[in-house]
């Protein structure tokens, strides 16, 4: 190979010594240093051949004027030489015309030197030698300084420095020695081992490019699942792994009874406005509810059974049929307790879900006509409101949120009810991260529940703690068609517990 | 959550205790309520504090100050006393109410002082009032009158508008036909959106004193005569409805909270109303009611185990008068202003905030279960992660659609298509019309949002679209369906295709045997380029090449292969 030839010559040259440095060569060979430098970098690029040792030293060079001082003489010298012999001397202005530039400079180092005098003559003056020959210092030593035969003493090299006759730079070079794989036929490197050298064995003998571990790799084409999806799968672990047991929440459309009433909530709530829920037109009314179930729900918002006095006034059947989008995924735990209800005998359960609800909002920043909401719910005999802090304290701990407290708080079908607030560290306050209660015996009761049994629940949605880890400052950016695919691609898998 | 807002130095005052921001942060939060946001005005520092929607007794700074005051001890709970005067002051209503807004409820309050910060908090408690538990005016509206300047009795009666002539609050001339007042209410900000609760009526309701004075012209406007000032000594509050329950609720809640300005405070007079077909009705109720509680229902419910005594003064804090029983028994005096207690779970939460939340012990309930998945979700997991594996990115898009990416732009015909979707009836954008029927245009905008992203893209997403089904309670049902896409320089329909074939594969599903495909036409694919994708015999969805048209539709520039199944069929 060697499209460059200094490199041969290099290799050559190292095969006959034990160790050249590089300026030694660009001397020897009259050559420029960086391109000797040059075809050091390549030789070291292609293996394991010579060991390569950076080093400085501070060179004295001379200038150009130096150079010129040591082939033809100082200034001084030169202009002693211009001065006749003998009394005559020469006027000033015939010296000068022959000296040229340097003149002037000549002319003061020769008189401080004491070569030669002017003596005043009418209007111009004439200059005459002091003695009949000279030495010529400052060329002997700058000839040795370039010969590198004599070392300058301080003065002198300040002198000649201000003279400028020489300059002291720091010269970096490289030592070479034989390496192990030493030879003076490099071939080009390869770039990757390939399944003929590993097939041949040629991969012993092969020199490879040496790989830059400073950049990064290619990216991967990859299959991705969607970040919010990955923590709706953490979260169900979560769930899991405290034993509770999924719940079929694929039903968008509700009617507004199990969606309401069975929960206990008003129909004259402000939740059920059509400014708050989507209504459905198309099927606008829900076709069957369960006729004695009903009639117990009746009589719970109407008041007078089950131990309440309920809201005092009537309770329309049109209401309640009165299909909507869900609110929440609450109207399915509903229908899962009613079922448990309608069973002989009661059965301790734990629910839970996570699936879609809908709200009738603008959309802004922090809202979406839909989100996802995280649904638990324990129904058994003998639990309280403790076993409810207990259950939302272990739930939390496992999405990493360990600080929590519980204010007091209002919902129609829970009762006592709490927020949740989880210390935010980030942000250095208390946030609210959900919402639970126990549910209110004229919820129950109808359903068929026994007396003794309570049910705890607890809700929030997926989104908000989403935001809140991965640092989301706009819902859409995380959910909708308008998602960035980069961001996607570049989600990170889900570890909740970890901080 | 109404959010009332109050003068600090006037609520501590009123508390009788001084706290600092954070201090009052802490009692709010104990107490359930929420110190949301602390402003500073020329009037000084303003709370802004998140009330339950059901506490309408916390509507406003004398109600927050009583039960806090109450709360930490510093004063026992307010009485209220119901004095009957030799003639009470009578209100008739006229049938011509019946059908529009047929109940009236009445109370009189004497010798009241009214300062210009009771003033203000009188006007923002009708107004917090009116907007929660009032649901804007709809069912219950408030007057509050200056007694002396007015001769009872009075009646209340709906009357054509044009013989409504009376001078408004606040105007300075008397409009003579009520109806141009609807008109001119129409540019009102704080009163246009009440008034199409009478305006389109042959007859606007009345309440106007034996003199023919107007009081006011429920739900819309006081008459400027009768408006109560500082100066007032004798106040006159009607309130009209359509809900009686709620008219005695709002009447009982302002009465309690203007009978503090009395000069016997809690001393409230008692009014009648006289119905032609209704028994007369003796307001304001002001009733006290007493519920018992048993101790240990109370201590198993919370998870707590105090003693009798302690939960009475536990409910003493919360102001909620007890004494105890016999055998384990608490009698508990609800007062009048606590109409959101309707059950004993009502006052066990008070037990639970009086005893403090956070002295509960936290314990895990003792329920054994073993957990099970839904298997619709499994599945969609699993195959998720298979087509994740398969290269393809999932999206995340919406359940609620434009009528428009359901039909036009996926270029089917809507006459044919509405018939079978779910309308939404009162959707606030044009984006979220139906639910979607079909996985593909949530795909295809995000497609559409991701021009930038080097080629090929690969999405999927399994979700559930909504179908009717007579089948169903609801007349709707969710089906699970699978979509995926394929965009490049060229349609890539053998990568779809290899994908179905993939999935299929991963759920041991054999070609021709169980699965097949069938050319078939679709308007939203490109002509000979779509099939059926048919299992065990059931056409389950299509695949193909999408029309260059529906890429238009959605500006999609690229060529794109799509493929869009039910997964169902395969549980």
């Amino acid at each position: 190979m060697a499209a460059n030839p200094l490199i041969d010559k290099v290799l050559e040259y190292l095969s006959h010594t034990e160790t050249v440095d590089t300026l030694q060569l660009a001397t020897e060979w009259e050559e420029d240093h960086q391109r000797i430098v040059g075809a050091v970098k390549s030789i070291q690029s292609s293996g394991d051949i010579i060991e390569v040792e950076q080093r400085s030293e501070v060179r004295t060079e001379l200038t150009l004027e130096g150079r010129e001082f040591v082939s033809k003489g100082s200034h001084e010298a030169i202009l002693f030489a211009a001065v006749p012999s003998g009394g005559e001397g020469i006027l000033l202005p015939d010296l000068m015309k022959i000296t040229g530039p340097n003149g002037k400079i000549g002319m003061s180092k020769a008189m401080q030197a004491g070569w030669i005098k002017s003596v005043k003559e009418g209007n111009s003056n004439r200059v005459v030698r002091l003695k009949e020959s000279i030495e010529d210092k400052v060329q002997e030593t700058l000839r040795n300084v370039a010969a590198g035969t004599t070392e300058l003493d301080k003065a002198t090299m300040a002198e000649y420095k201000k003279r400028k006759l020489l300059v002291q730079n720091t010269v970096v070079f490289m030592v070479l020695r034989k390496a192990r794989g030493f030879t003076t036929v490099i071939e080009k490197p390869e770039t990757d081992l390939t399944p003929e050298m590993i097939a041949s064995g040629d991969w012993k003998t092969k020199n490879f490019k040496a790989y830059n571990f400073d950049a990064l790799g290619t990216p991967i084409p990859a299959g991705h699942l969607h970040p919010l999806m990955k923590v709706r799968s953490e979260f169900r672990s979560v769930l899991f792994e405290m034993g509770f047991s999924e719940m079929p929440t694929n039903r968008f459309v509700e009617s507004s009874f199990w969606n309401f009433d069975a929960l206990f909530v008003p129909q004259k709530h402000p939740a059920r406005d059509a400014q708050d829920t989507f209504f459905v037109s198309q099927p606008s009314t829900c076709n069957s509810i369960p006729e004695d179930y009903m009639n117990r729900v009746k009589a719970a918002h109407e008041g007078g059974s089950y131990g309440s006095s309920g809201y005092g006034s009537n309770w329309k059947k049109e209401e309640a049929l009165k299909n909507v989008m869900r609110t929440h995924t609450t109207a399915v735990s509903a229908r899962m307790l009613y079922e448990i209800g309608q069973k002989k005998e009661f059965v301790p359960t734990k629910l839970f879900s996570i699936d879609r609800v809908f709200r009738n909002e603008t959309l802004d920043a922090t809202h979406l006509a839909e989100f996802h909401q995280v649904e638990g719910v324990v129904a058994d005999k003998g639990i309280n409101l403790g076993h409810l802090i207990g259950i939302m304290k272990e739930f939390f701990s496992r999405l990493g949120i360990k600080k929590l407290r519980f204010k007091p708080a209002y919902n129609p079908y829970t009762e006592p009810s709490m927020e949740v607030f989880a210390y935010h560290e980030g942000l250095k306050k208390w946030v609210e991260v959900g919402n639970s209660g126990m549910f209110r015996p004229e919820m129950l009761l109808p359903m068929g529940l026994p007396e003794d049994v309570r049910v705890i629940a607890w809700g929030l949605s997926l989104e908000r703690p989403t935001m809140i880890r991965y640092g989301y400052d706009n819902i859409r950016d995380l959910v909708g068609p308008k998602v960035d695919l980069g961001m996607v691609y570049k989600s990170p898998i889900c570890r909740l517990d970890k901080q | 959550m109404p959010t009332v807002s109050v003068n600090r130095d006037l609520l501590f005052s009123k508390i009788g205790k001084a706290y600092s921001d954070d201090e009052f942060d802490k009692l709010c939060f104990q107490f359930g309520i929420e110190l949301d946001e602390v402003a500073e005005d020329d009037d000084g520092v303003e709370y802004k504090i998140d009330i339950p929607a059901n506490r309408y007794d916390l509507l406003c700074v004398e109600g927050i100050a009583t039960a806090l005051a109450v709360f930490t001890g510093k004063i026992e709970p307010p009485r209220y006393t119901k004095l009957t005067p030799k003639v009470k002051i009578t209100t008739v209503v006229s049938p011509s109410t019946q059908s529009i807004r047929p109940y009236l409820v009445t109370a009189v309050l004497r010798n009241v002082t009214i300062t210009p910060a009771a003033y203000k908090s009188l006007i923002d408690l009708q107004e917090k009032l009116h907007h929660n538990i009032c649901r804007k005016r709809t069912l219950v509206a408030i007057g509050v009158h200056d007694l002396d300047k007015l001769t009872p009795p009075f009646t209340y009666s709906c009357e054509p508008p044009e013989q409504i002539k009376f001078v408004p609050l606040n105007l300075d001339k008397e409009w003579t036909n009520a109806r141009d007042l609807m008109e001119f209410y129409g540019s009102d900000t704080h009163l246009k959106p009440y008034l199409h609760i009478i305006k389109d009526l042959p007859a606007y309701p009345v309440i106007r004193d034996s003199s023919g004075i107007v009081l006011s012209l429920p739900p819309i406007i006081n008459g400027d005569h009768s408006k109560v000032s500082t100066s007032t000594r004798n106040i006159f509050i009607e309130s009209t409805a359509t809900d009686l329950s709620k008219a005695h609720v709002v009447l009982d809640t302002l009465v309690a909270m203007l009978s503090q300005y009395c000069e016997n405070k809690g001393e409230v007079e008692i009014t009648e109303v006289v119905y032609e077909n209704r028994p007369v009705d003796i307001c304001p109720k002001l009733f006290t009611r007493n519920m018992a509680l048993d101790v240990d229902t109370v201590n198993e419910t919370v998870g707590i185990s105090i003693s009798a005594g302690e939960m009475v003064s536990t409910l003493n804090r919360m102001g909620l008068s007890s004494q105890v029983k016999n055998s384990g028994q608490i009698s508990v005096q609800i007062p009048p202003t606590r109409h959101d207690i309707i059950h004993t779970c009502d006052i066990i939460e008070d037990v639970a905030i009086g005893f403090g939340y956070e002295n509960i012990v936290p314990q895990l309930p003792p329920t054994s279960t073993i957990a099970a998945q839904n298997s619709l979700n499994k599945l969609s997991f699993q195959l998720a992660n298979c087509v994740a594996q398969a290269g393809f990115t999932e999206g995340l898009t919406f359940s609620l659609c434009s009528m428009e990416d359901e039909c036009e732009k996926l270029l089917q015909p809507q006459a044919t298509k509405e018939p079978s979707l779910v309308i939404i009836s009162n959707p606030k954008s044009q984006d979220f019309q139906v639910a979607r029927s079909s996985l593909l245009p949530g795909l295809l905008k995000t497609v559409q949002a991701n021009k930038g992203v080097p080629l090929p893209l690969k999405l999927f997403e399994f979700s559930d679209v909504v179908h009717l089904d007579s089948e169903s309670d609801t007349g709707a049902k969710n089906c699970r369906h699978f979509c995926a896409i394929y965009t490049n320089k060229t349609p890539g329909f053998e990568v779809i295709h290899g994908l179905l074939d993939r999935i299929m594969q991963l759920l041991e599903v054999k070609f021709e045997d169980e699965y097949s495909l069938r050319a078939a036409e679709d308007p939203t694919y490109f002509h000979g380029r779509c099939a059926e994708v048919i299992y065990r015999n059931e056409v389950i969805g299509k695949m193909g090449v999408l029309h260059p048209k529906v890429l238009s539709n959605f500006g999609c520039a690229m060529p794109c292969s799509a493929i869009e199944i039910e997964i169902e069929p395969f549980l």
